[in-house]
């Protein structure tokens, strides 16, 4: 495999803008002869369908939701981050790209950041003009607000409901390209493979989740924006929905697999209540600007968390990160919150809970100051909990949240099978180890709306793509494949449900390769999620056909593909012998219990190569040099 | 929260969307007053399967009260007891020990029974297609700050804005009427100056849609904003009522001779 990533070089302000200039372009009149298939309708997949259309390409776009307004992009709350500098306040595009590879752990690529932050202010220009209804201030120009422990006001939202607003616009955009004819849509419709022929990518294999039917979609280009694979662990911060597939089967017919182990584990998410959880929930870490996390000195110590006196309570935060407090990054604040509740100090059901409290916030500003401010949060945690987050502290537990790994994809990115490029969530993305809050947004928008389309040009401008005909070898053998695979499924007819194998699955996952990471564990994941997946294609229970729309078909095949991501999520976290971002091995600890990174060792993407079903994959690495942002330790003491 | 409780589900089942359905009752035991009506359906089904049943479909994704995916008439409600709230959202502690539940889908012409529980609401997004936008192709927006807006306008178009597109609207209007949606994205996209340039032809198109997909007339009886898990109001409706006049009666036919390159 050949990890070629076409950064330019000189200047880092003038890389893209003298990139771009060379890309080559495609005729306005032949761009109605290129066919370009997109999976996934949220951010990324949207906002490229739509411009793709826009630009003139026939587009096709595919999800499995009934709406392309439904991907989870729409559950984002807090906000994008863009380097407007409206505040006045010392913002600018250097600040942001900075701020992002230093809050990313220094294991993303400088052309790369510096592009999107470049990009950001672009972004809000175009989403002012669709009609997303961005705060503002009573003299009518945009509002922003403090983010994530940033130190400029450069995040623009939404009320609570950013991601919301700003999927509805480019929704609203791409259904403009349906209604045009320039984009046909394709809802309720799952893709299970892609088609690669001699080598490059040209269609992929979908099912229609309706009807049952499989089908092979040919194009002159593929691009999977088809979000993260946070799902794997069962319980998350996710959509139900969400999936590793089409990325999977893009990994297994040779795209290689960028960082898999760079998970982000969310702070502030309303705890487990008992086995039946489905799903969690999180909470704007918005929250923690005026919370107080604690929990009682004393390990079980059940008493009513009024009566406990501040002497007894340890407001760990603030006494481990006497600088930042509170506000320390996402992956410094959950993983202290595991550790006391290691020490048997976590409150709630199970144990796992700590308590942010607004009682010195409520005395201080009044409630109704607090109302204000996070009264939607109140109402949703006393709707989930029944408990008045007012009255008593709210019990908060970390949760999977986003993928920072993903497909490797060069600087146009094209993953290493030509022809095919994935955006958003599903590449490894901008974001390195660790993702900084209301960066997620930002990038999804900057790679569908203005990168992907230019660099699909140039690879449609340079490539020979004759036609492809449906009975081509290789696209029917791909069809075959999917199709046996789903008359498998069905066919084991075990006693074992598949939530349960997912289930199991999840807590392997959770337990061994979460918010922190040994070699012991992981390679007791590893030694266990083989034995669960032969124990799944043996006894696992799909009822009803695959002629129709059947959910629990739809779940089993999402599932049989986490059983053998996991793996290799388990593989990458044990290779990787350091501590960065949101990948933390015990073993590479400060003394005080800190990330300890190993930049001599360990300064690149790791990038796997499939090799079959019985080989291990191979670790490939794409090194990463710093020229303009010099690798420090965070300290947030 | 203590003790679970033992309910009787009268749930909707339907094979396909030529099947004619029925209804079928299913006990649900050992239920907590923690889970979600979701989470209970999930429980149920496991029970289903693992008697050799096939399980209740039904639609759902975020199950945070956002994507507008889920939405089940429980007890003649859409979304159930709750007010503001998505059936996601509702959580069985709202339920006691020894109910019946009757779970229905969406009923209106414009949504076929997918299967079970699942309508097709894909009439929404052609309502959307139809003219739900702003015109303003990537790349050609000025200056963010350009053109400021009155909070006032900016929040009350956020109002609007924030409608999820789940159709509980349509579910209880005994028209079957789809005019409060319409009209929170007629509104949301009317009440922004970017928006005024396609201001008329937008209701018109939209409308016209609308019609065109079998929803029924607005009488107004209010029960979609009694529905609306985002508590959209329906002054949305009585805005889009005169947009709607004053395009019928101002709109002009479209110059012939417009962008005809040299």
């Amino acid at each position: 495999m050949q990890l070629v990533a076409n950064c330019p070089t000189g200047p880092i302000e003038n890389r893209w803008d003298k990139y771009r200039f060379d890309l080559k372009l495609v005729n306005p009149a032949n761009k109605r002869k290129y066919t370009i298939l997109v999976v996934g309708s949220g951010l990324a997949g949207a906002s490229a369908a739509a411009t793709f259309g826009e630009l003139g390409y026939n587009v096709r776009c595919f999800c499995y939701q009934d709406s392309p307004r439904r991907a989870h992009s729409i559950a984002a709350q807090g906000g994008i981050n863009a380097a407007k500098n409206y505040q006045n306040d010392g913002d600018s595009v250097y600040r942001l790209f900075y701020d992002t590879v230093k809050g990313g752990d220094f294991r993303a690529r400088e052309s790369n950041v510096y592009r999107l932050a470049q990009i950001s202010v672009a972004i809000i220009d175009q989403c002012v003009a669709q009609g997303v209804p961005f705060a503002r201030e009573y003299g009518g120009l945009l509002a922003n607000r403090s983010f994530g422990g940033a130190q400029v006001s450069r995040t623009f939202y939404a009320r609570g409901q950013t991601g919301q607003q700003l999927l509805i616009g480019a929704y609203q955009a791409l259904e403009r390209q349906i209604g045009a004819g320039k984009v046909a849509m394709f809802p309720r419709t799952e893709m299970l493979d892609v088609v690669v022929a001699n080598g490059v990518a040209r269609g992929i294999v979908v099912r229609d989740l309706v009807s049952g039917k499989v089908d092979v979609q040919l194009g002159d280009a593929v691009v999977l924006a088809t979000g993260g694979y946070g799902n794997a662990f069962y319980l998350s911060t996710n959509a139900k929905g969400c999936n590793v597939t089409a990325i999977w089967r893009a990994y297994k017919r040779g795209a290689g697999f960028g960082n898999p182990c760079f998970t982000q584990i969310h702070p502030t998410c309303i705890p487990v209540s008992g086995d039946h959880q489905s799903k969690l929930t999180l909470m704007s870490e918005s929250l923690r600007n005026d919370g107080r996390v604690w929990v009682p000195v004393k390990p079980g110590d059940a008493r009513h968390p009024g009566q406990i006196p501040d002497a007894e309570r340890d407001y760990y935060l603030e006494r481990r990160y006497p600088a930042f407090g509170n506000l320390v990054p996402r992956d410094v604040a959950s993983r202290a919150a595991k550790a006391v509740c290691d020490e048997g100090r976590g409150v709630g059901p199970g144990g796992r809970g700590v308590y942010l409290d607004f009682a010195d916030a409520i005395k201080r500003l009044g409630e109704d100051a607090i109302r204000e401010k996070y009264g939607n949060l109140f109402e949703m945690y006393e709707r989930i909990t029944d408990e008045n987050g007012y009255q008593r502290p709210m019990r908060i537990y970390p949760a999977v949240h986003y993928a920072m790994g993903g497909l490797w994809v060069d600087y146009n990115l094209q993953t290493t099978i030509p022809g095919l490029f994935c955006l958003g969530e599903a590449n490894f993305s901008d974001h390195g180890a660790n993702r900084l809050g209301a960066s997620a947004l930002m990038q999804g928008l900057a790679d569908g709306y203005f990168i992907v389309p230019y660099t699909i040009g140039q690879y449609l401008a340079t490539s020979k793509l004759e036609k492809l005909d449906p009975a081509h070898a290789d696209c029917r053998r791909t069809r075959d494949e999917a199709e046996a695979r789903l008359r498998k499924l069905l066919a084991v007819n075990g006693k074992r449900t598949v939530d349960s194998f997912h289930k199991e699955l999840g807590k392997t996952l959770w337990e061994n390769c979460g918010m922190a990471r040994n070699e012991k564990g992981l390679k007791s994941a590893l030694a266990r999620i083989p034995q669960l997946r032969d124990e799944f294609w043996k006894d696992v229970r799909v009822l009803g056909s695959g002629e129709d729309l059947n959910q629990s078909l739809e779940k089993a095949g999402r599932v049989a593909d986490f059983l053998e991501f996991g793996e290799l999520l388990c593989l990458d976290a044990l290779e990787r012998r350091e501590s960065c971002g949101g990948h933390f091995r015990e073993e590479f600890s400060t003394p005080e219990g800190e990330a300890a990174r190993d930049d001599q060792n360990f300064c690149h993407a790791a990038v796997w190569e499939h090799q079959g079903p019985a080989t291990k994959p191979i670790r490939h690495v794409e090194p990463l040099t710093f020229d303009y942002v010099h690798p420090s330790q965070r300290s947030y003491k | 929260m203590s003790g679970t409780m033992n309910l009787t589900l009268t749930v909707w089942r339907q094979k396909n969307a030529q099947d004619s359905g029925r209804f079928v009752t299913y006990p649900a035991s050992g239920i907590s007053p923690d889970m979600s009506f979701l989470e209970m359906l999930d429980i149920v089904n496991e029970g289903l399967i693992a008697k050799g049943e096939e399980p209740i479909a039904f639609d759902h994704d975020c199950r945070e009260g956002i994507c507008g995916t889920c939405g089940v008439v429980i007890n003649g409600l859409p979304h159930g007891p709750m007010s503001a709230t998505t059936t996601c959202q509702l959580h069985m502690r709202k339920f006691r020990d020894g109910d019946t539940i009757t779970i229905e889908p969406w009923r209106a012409q414009a949504f076929p029974v997918v299967r079970d529980l699942i309508v097709d609401r894909s009439a929404f997004d052609r309502i959307i297609a139809a003219g739900g936008y702003i015109g303003v192709s990537t790349g050609s927006a000025p200056d963010g700050n350009a053109l400021p807006i009155a909070k006032q306008n900016s929040e009350l178009a956020m109002d609007a804005a924030a409608c999820i597109g789940c159709a509980a609207c349509v579910a209880a209007c005994p028209n079957a009427s789809a005019m409060l949606f319409v009209s929170a994205k007629v509104s949301h996209l009317g009440l922004l100056p970017q928006g005024q340039p396609e201001r008329k032809q937008r209701v018109l198109r939209m409308v016209s849609r609308m019609d065109a997909e079998g929803f029924g007339k607005c009488t107004n009886t209010l029960e979609c904003e009694a529905a609306c898990p985002k508590e959209i109001s329906v002054e949305f409706i009585a805005r889009m009522n005169r947009d709607y006049l004053y395009a019928s009666v101002a709109d002009r036919p479209e110059s012939k001779k417009a962008n005809v390159a040299g």
